[in-house]
């Protein structure tokens, strides 16, 4: 187990150095990043600016939700957001390069790049989290804190399986960039708000098919100490762990099947 | 090192948007044959008539639709990962450095993704430095390299691991004269010197003939020769050319078993079978010789001979 990441940190560390040869653009890339997040962001002071509530979420609740949610996508991005080009690689044939290395290929589609300056929204979304967590008035006693603590490598795992699943379709279209976006930016976009505010199929969608309410709304309401509006039990709060385990599961199995289906029907 | 026996791939193309017609292409029909350890062998083909597929069989990146393929002793498609310790493969148009590093980092990053020792690392990369003058350029991103500089960059991460095959696809596609000459040194030495395997496809055809004994070549989907370059010359390529400078401009020579083919001044280009000294003999008997020299069939020649025979 541990072999494989020291190969993926030595995969990525080499990457960082290459990019901070070029400190100037790293350091432009960054700021741009870290700005144009915060458009994001003013569309949820824009709502606010009209209406006091969304649901029975006030504006600081929904911040809190969308710092988390800013964070954990950052650093997906950061640690995956490169397989949106990996349709490219199977276009143009390199993804056979990964199949004569003697390495499961999912691993070295993650290792082929690490976009530093992806951080930027990261930055951005923990200013918003420090700027709001001190008037939220959280209980935080040891099971918040532990909450507090796992649920942005949960939303991570969450985050990345749903793209990798989105991704796979690449190998049956070779062009599946424009559909997997819906899944990865538009996750991002339904994480960031309550999912009240949806109608309740699509709250169900997020909560069985597609996880992503796992990604901070469960998390949130527990640590916001608030009800969910599905009716589901106040164990489902505590899921996130447990569903991020799950969603890895699914996604490694479907990556194989694709992978297998590829190889069966040529490039 | 390779037994493949009626190996077979198909495909399924779905053409048309709306209605999805379904169509099966037999891209590698039932081929079969065997290659032994340390053989440098040709894997010749038009475009389209199968080369990649099979060489995508043998490694393992696609599974066969039928028969039997054996690989270092290894099935490919089932045992990849095992195989391709024992493997090293070059795809001449596909970068498989990392486009933004030092050439020695993607050395070294590929020296942890094979798990290479260190020392073994050092001598082999001591080595490939030497053989193929990698020292100019070691600290040069890769895309900053020059053709000629990025392909000897790829048969080093091919070779870093010392595989026992190594598979090679154009491999000196694009390269000019010189760094030609060193890529195809550079086979020859390691065929020779470390016994190793090698089996390249190209369409280069001074490739084959410096560097292979055997050829193979695939039409669509078939194999349709298998064998010595010297045996496909007798077979396909038997008539050779005798080029005579005569004392003075002449008429074209009617001579038995050959036939002129060109005139140009003093100078006749005859076309014949057989021996070469028979037919000296008859022109220095009909006119006054000068000078002569003989022309071997041109590979190239017999190569869109059989193309045009085979299929």
């Amino acid at each position: 187990m541990v072999e494989p990441v020291l190969l993926w940190r030595r995969l990525v560390g080499a990457q960082i150095r290459s990019q901070f040869q070029y400190r100037v653009s790293f350091v432009l890339d960054l700021a741009g990043n870290f700005l144009i997040s915060f458009v994001d962001f003013l569309a949820v002071l824009v709502i606010f600016h009209n209406v006091h509530r969304l649901g029975t979420w006030n504006v600081r609740e929904v911040a809190f939700l969308y710092a988390f949610s800013s964070i954990s996508f950052a650093l997906t991005d950061l640690v995956i957001g490169h397989l949106d080009q990996f349709p490219q690689k199977i276009r143009d044939g390199t993804f056979d390069i990964l199949l004569v290395r003697p390495r499961s290929t999912l691993f070295q589609v993650i290792g082929s790049d690490f976009q530093m300056r992806r951080l930027g929204k990261a930055i951005q979304g923990a200013i918003v989290l420090a700027y709001v967590i001190g008037s939220l008035h959280v209980q935080w006693d040891a099971g918040r804190i532990a909450m507090f603590v796992v649920m942005v490598p949960a939303a991570i795992v969450i985050f990345s399986s749903v793209w990798v699943v989105a991704g796979c379709l690449a190998f049956w279209t070779t062009d599946g960039g424009e559909f997997a976006n819906a899944f990865t930016y538009g996750g991002n976009f339904l994480a960031q708000y309550p999912i009240d505010i949806l109608s309740v199929w699509l709250r169900r969608f997020l909560a069985y098919i597609v996880p992503l309410a796992f990604v901070c709304y469960f998390p949130a309401l527990y640590i916001l100490d608030k009800r969910d509006t599905l009716g589901l039990p106040r164990f489902v709060d505590f899921l996130s762990p447990v569903v991020a385990l799950v969603a890895a599961g699914v996604a490694g199995v479907t990556w194989q099947f694709a992978v297998r289906h590829y190889r069966s029907a040529g490039g | 090192m390779i037994e493949v026996e009626q190996l077979s791939k198909r495909f399924v193309v779905r053409r048309g948007r709306v209605r999805r017609d379904r169509q099966v292409i037999e891209a590698v029909k039932e081929i079969s044959f065997r290659v032994e350890r340390g053989e440098l062998l040709g894997y010749l083909g038009p475009n389209g008539a199968g080369k990649s597929t099979t060489i995508k069989m043998l490694t393992g990146i696609l599974v066969p639709s039928s028969g039997r393929v054996s690989v270092a002793g290894l099935d490919p498609s089932r045992r990849r990962i095992e195989l391709a310790r024992k493997i090293g493969a070059m795809f001449g148009q596909r970068v498989q450095l990392w486009w933004d590093l030092p050439l020695e980092d993607s050395f070294d990053l590929l020296r942890h993704i094979y798990k290479v020792p260190p020392d073994r690392y050092r001598t082999s990369l001591a080595r490939f430095r030497e053989v193929l003058d990698l020292d100019p350029f070691l600290q040069t991103p890769v895309r900053q390299l020059s053709l000629g500089q990025r392909i000897r960059g790829e048969l080093t991460a091919a070779m870093l691991h010392g595989p026992e095959l190594l598979f090679l696809d154009e491999p000196t596609i694009g390269l000019d004269v010189v760094a030609k000459q060193r890529v195809r040194d550079f086979l020859i030495e390691i065929n020779r010197d470390e016994g190793v395997t090698v089996l390249l496809t190209t369409h280069d055809l001074g490739d084959i003939e410096r560097l292979c004994n055997r050829l193979l070549v695939i039409d669509h989907g078939s194999l349709i020769w298998d064998g010595q370059i010297s045996d496909l010359k007798e077979r396909y390529g038997a008539e050779r050319t005798l080029i005579v400078d005569l004392e003075e401009p002449a008429p074209p020579l009617e001579l038995d078993g050959a036939r002129v083919e060109r005139v140009d001044g003093p100078r006749q280009w005859l076309r014949f079978r057989g021996s070469a000294a028979e037919l000296t003999a008859r022109v220095a008997a009909a006119t006054r010789l000068v000078d002569l020299q003989i022309a071997e069939p041109d590979i190239e020649e017999i190569v869109r001979r059989i193309y045009s025979q085979g299929s």
